[in-house]
């Protein structure tokens, strides 16, 4: 038992505001930028794909820059460089939450379309042989036929990234983003202890990436192609597994 | 009066000619065979045919345009099913997709063309959970139910175990009572003896020789297809 545990303070900090409105703001930031981030992740990776050399060293040059530069630089950079540059981006609506959204989506976007990128390689070239054969137009190919087995694909490691993602909310605490981290080191300097209020932090991470790892459970068992409604257990072809969290 | 005609037709990969001003022609209701070595240019051909392939030189028409889309149906050598349809949904997706029917009419017709192959039952089985031969046998109803003017078929038993192959060439046999025109790209020689109206020999890119399959087989003129035909036989 641990000596000098709070429990009381412990359970004031898990049902405390700050601490909903934190991890909601954590949870809502995730979302919104990892949802920006699939629709540019999935035209950089068709950038890097496409037969046009320009359209090709514009994808490349993206990824390059957003992946060579530390995203709490990126953040730093959004929320105190960009108004400077455009006065559009010194307007009220310009809130912390709006910059940490444009920066992980921005910085999110460039590790995703290089996921969904081998998740389309990873396609049979004979699925498109096959459509073209049909008449089907290109577009209509990629969305019926390829893109539904690039995601199959592409769950696993987008649900890291999901992870990867919350996690890097907290950086946005540094732009005065009042998230998760904020609240438990708000609270750590009112009472002089760390224990409590950081372990009542760890807890809802820990439930919202549970709460998570369900959801894509579901999702792979929905992109699972079988005529028995409970999925079968198929391993999809594995992708190499890439850690960054040092981002 | 030809149907499917290739006119002069030439194709390179890089510095690879496969293709040496090939020019083909069936009529309507016919059956023709390609045999020959691999690499001789036989899927190319079919490939030009089908609008899958952009020919350097050359023309292909059908009746007297360029084919349309789903006018001139494909069957690969290996299948090619939509793993992420069942069954039915690959035989419908063309209809939907590229007919724009309604779902329900498409699938009306799906089901028929499945009965038609003998797989009533298996419409809503994954590509994954059925066999070769019956995965064959769905791609055909894929491309039949578009109506197709002319059917080309790649090697379409080379992938099947060997007890699965009869049930597909049935399906193609039947096909070509009915008269369809087709092209089939094939090493089973019994099935281009009794099936096609005429057999054609390719080799590096160019038509070696073409007959009637009686003359063909028992008296071929070149020397190429004496060679081949010894050798697979």
């Amino acid at each position: 038992m641990l000596a000098s545990f709070d429990t009381h303070l412990f359970w004031q900090a898990l049902s405390s505001g700050p601490y909903w409105r934190g991890a909601l703001t954590a949870l809502e930031l995730t979302a919104v930028a990892l949802s920006t981030a699939l629709i540019i992740g999935f035209f950089v990776a068709l950038g890097v794909l496409s037969q046009r050399r320009w359209v090709r060293g514009f994808a490349w040059s993206y990824n390059w820059l957003f992946r060579a530069t530390p995203t709490l630089l990126q953040l730093y950079f959004v929320w105190d460089v960009l108004p400077t540059l455009w006065h559009g981006f010194a307007g009220s609506w310009f809130t912390p939450f709006m910059a940490a959204w444009i920066a992980l989506s921005l910085n999110e976007a460039a590790y995703l379309s290089e996921i969904i990128r081998s998740g389309l390689m990873s396609v049979d070239p004979g699925q498109e042989l096959a459509g073209r054969a049909l008449g089907m137009s290109h577009r209509s190919i990629l969305r019926r036929v390829i893109m539904p087995q690039a995601i199959r694909i592409a769950i696993p490691p987008i649900g890291n990234e999901f992870i990867t993602l919350l996690k890097l909310t907290s950086l946005a605490s540094i732009i005065s983003l009042h998230e998760l981290l904020t609240a438990s080191t708000q609270l750590t300097a009112a009472k002089f202890e760390y224990t409590e209020p950081l372990l009542a932090a760890l807890v809802y991470y820990l439930v919202i990436v549970s709460v998570l790892m369900a959801i894509q459970a579901r999702l792979e068992r929905k992109f699972t192609w079988t005529s028995n409604r409970r999925g079968r257990r198929v391993a999809p072809p594995a992708m190499p597994a890439v850690s960054h969290d040092a981002r | 009066m030809s149907l499917l005609r290739a006119t002069d037709v030439s194709k390179s990969y890089g510095d690879l000619e496969v293709l040496h001003g090939v020019t083909f022609d069936i009529e309507s209701g016919q059956v023709k065979a390609i045999i020959g070595p691999s690499g001789s240019g036989k899927s190319t051909l079919l490939r030009c045919l089908a609008l899958l392939e952009e020919p350097d030189r050359g023309a292909v028409t059908l009746g007297d345009a360029p084919p349309g889309p789903g006018e001139v149906g494909m069957v690969f050598q290996r299948f090619n099913l939509f793993q992420n349809m069942s069954a039915l949904d690959n035989v419908m997706c063309g209809l939907v997709e590229v007919r724009r029917l309604e779902k329900s009419e498409a699938r009306q017709q799906a089901r028929a063309f499945l009965d038609r192959v003998g797989l009533a039952d298996k419409g809503a089985q994954f590509p994954d959970e059925l066999s070769g031969g019956q995965q064959q046998r769905v791609a055909i109803a894929r491309a039949l139910v578009m109506r197709p003017k002319a059917m080309l078929f790649d090697e379409p038993t080379s992938a099947l175990d060997i007890e699965l192959v009869r049930e597909v060439l049935d399906v193609i046999e039947s096909l070509a009572r009915e008269g369809m025109t087709m092209v089939v790209v094939t090493h089973e020689m019994r099935f281009a003896q009794h099936v096609a109206s005429s057999v054609l020999m390719m080799d590096e890119g160019r038509i070696v020789e073409e007959a009637p399959p009686d003359q063909f087989f028992s008296a071929p003129k070149e020397e190429r297809t004496q060679r081949f035909l010894s050798l697979v036989e």
